[in-house]
């Protein structure tokens, strides 16, 4: 085998493989077999599905990339489980599409702020975040108060999660399958809705972050 | 973990590991038939590859990092293998709190030799902490209340946990009440303040009041008579016509608009009488509140803090308006 190397060195489709090979590596042993892991199927006890505002809500959460300064992921230090509650857990979020994780914090972690503060205060501080928190960097959102929700795809959204959750759902006492949103909340879920700001719905979203652990 | 993909992370991994050494080992080995430090018939702009081996220092330290993988290995696990720590960064896959719980009490039992190094966190800072909140825990409210370290405690957690709504000085903003005043709306004792902290309080609601009011003129008539309750000039026309729809607000309010406090009753009624605001005094304020209601809401702490903390922020709290 004289100077093997060299043809590695000079065929650079050979050389793009070996490269591919090399650092897929990781992924597979550490991304993969996360995939097949019961552990990250099962929900979480108290886990609650979205309801069909709070969905609406997630939906204006993503659009305003809230979770670009804001993340929800509480990591298992003291330093922040005493600021924010209980360390997050893989069966939290196993219902979750896209996960909002985030990887920013310009904001404080979001996780658990449900219930945190009273629906005056989110309102008081989304229309002017340094009323309340003067030192805040945080921009206004006041449009939000002004948009309505017209609940068109409301159903549709509400769906697709029932779709997407379909393996990894609670069971009933059969160990059925028990779908996130049965047919009644999809038939009531446009009239849910309807009418409401999207300030209302992104305030219900907020307040419905983290309960499960709580 | 099932035994497949267990089968599979130790597989890649030290086949990765053992591969890298067979690669460096060979790559040690001179390969190109041609004498060390002579040319490989290669130059580029001048420069010419001449055969030289790989720096020593370089290759030792390749190797270093492969024995250090197996090292590293050893001790904190591979697959479903916990390793010879048997580390843990946290209790992942509980499905409740009580689990949870349990599952830290059991790992710092003695003998127990998992390493779960939140739980190791935890129970340092509670070794540290504990006798210093169980002290503070044990005595009253009034006492701790003269007490410079624990206020300066109780203004830590307050600044922390409070102060979003209520301000760091405490003395809050349009909506959420002024800590600092003695007016209460539920009572300004020690164990009422506890109470409200722990399980927070929601207001009973004050309703839209345009409606039974009679519309807009209504709401200006009531309007004129609250505001004139606290001494303010105002129409005397409307006052007088307002003062005779008050009988409405009087069931919360109380006759005099002294509040459902000065009544005992629970349900939150602001004074009227005392020229103090929750959600601004102007006349326009005023009418606003009257003609869609209002609604406080203190949200409960007892979950988020424990008691012990909320005992020392209730602390805080009562030496503000003890001047």
């Amino acid at each position: 085998m004289k100077n093997a190397h060299e043809k590695v060195e000079k065929n650079v489709g050979l050389f793009f493989l070996f490269t591919v090979f090399a650092i897929s590596i990781g992924g597979l042993v550490e991304i993969t077999p996360l995939f097949f892991q019961k552990e990250l199927a099962q929900p979480v006890d108290n886990l609650k599905p979205y309801t069909a505002l709070q969905m609406e809500g997630r939906d204006v959460y993503i659009r305003e990339g809230c979770h670009v300064c804001h993340s929800q992921m509480i990591r298992p230090f003291r330093a922040e489980t005493e600021r924010y509650g209980h360390y997050s857990v893989a069966g939290e979020h196993v219902w979750e599409h896209p996960f909002l994780w985030g990887s920013k914090r310009t904001g404080p972690d979001l996780a658990r702020v449900g219930g945190r503060y009273s629906d005056d205060w989110h309102l008081a501080h989304l229309l002017d975040p340094r009323s309340v928190v003067p030192e805040s960097n945080m921009p206004a959102f006041k449009w939000l108060a002004e948009n309505t929700l017209d609940g068109e795809l409301t159903r549709k959204k509400l769906e697709t999660f029932n779709w997407l959750t379909r393996n990894r759902s609670h069971k009933d006492e059969d160990g059925n399958r028990i779908k996130l949103y049965s047919d009644e909340t999809l038939a009531a879920a446009k009239d849910a809705v309807k009418g409401k700001t999207e300030m209302d719905a992104l305030i219900a979203y907020l307040q419905s972050l983290g309960h499960a652990l709580k | 973990m099932s035994s497949f993909w267990n089968i599979w992370v130790w597989v890649l991994t030290l086949g990765s590991l053992v591969g890298c050494f067979l690669l460096l080992r060979w790559c040690l080995n001179d390969h190109t038939g041609v004498e060390e430090g002579e040319s490989m018939g290669h130059s580029f702009d001048g420069i010419e590859e001449l055969n030289n081996p790989l720096p020593k220092w370089w290759s030792t330290f390749f190797l270093l990092t492969i024995i250090w993988a197996f090292g590293y290995l050893a001790l904190y696990g591979l697959g479903s293998w916990g390793g010879l720590l048997g580390w843990k960064s946290s209790n992942q896959g509980i499905l409740n709190l009580a689990e949870s719980k349990a599952k830290t009490a059991a790992s710092l039992t003695e003998g127990s030799n998992f390493l779960v190094q939140y739980d190791r966190e935890v129970a340092a800072a509670d070794t540290k902490y504990g006798p210093i909140f169980d002290a503070y825990a044990a005595r009253s409210i009034e006492d701790l209340a003269t007490d410079e370290k624990a206020l300066k405690v109780g203004q830590r957690l307050f600044i922390q946990n409070c102060s979003q709504c209520h301000g760091s000085d405490a003395r809050g903003t349009t909506g959420f009440p002024n800590l600092t005043d003695n007016d209460w709306l539920y009572g300004g004792s020690p164990e009422t303040i506890k109470e409200t902290i722990m399980h927070g309080r929601i207001a009973s609601g004050m309703m839209a009041w345009e409606g039974a009011l009679g519309g807009e003129q209504g709401v200006k008539e009531v309007a004129a008579y609250v505001i004139s309750l606290s001494g303010r000039s105002v129409d005397p026309v409307l006052a007088k016509a307002g003062k005779g729809k008050f009988a409405l607000c009087a069931g919360c309010h109380g006759s005099e608009g002294q509040g459902s406090l000065a009544l005992g009753l629970p349900m939150g009624a602001p004074n009227l009488s005392d020229n103090i605001w929750l959600y601004g005094g102007s006349k326009r304020v005023i009418e606003e509140s009257i003609r869609y209601g209002r609604a406080g809401v203190m949200p409960p702490w007892k979950d988020i803090l424990g008691e012990e903390k909320v005992h020392l922020i209730s602390a805080y709290v009562y030496s503000l308006s003890q001047d």
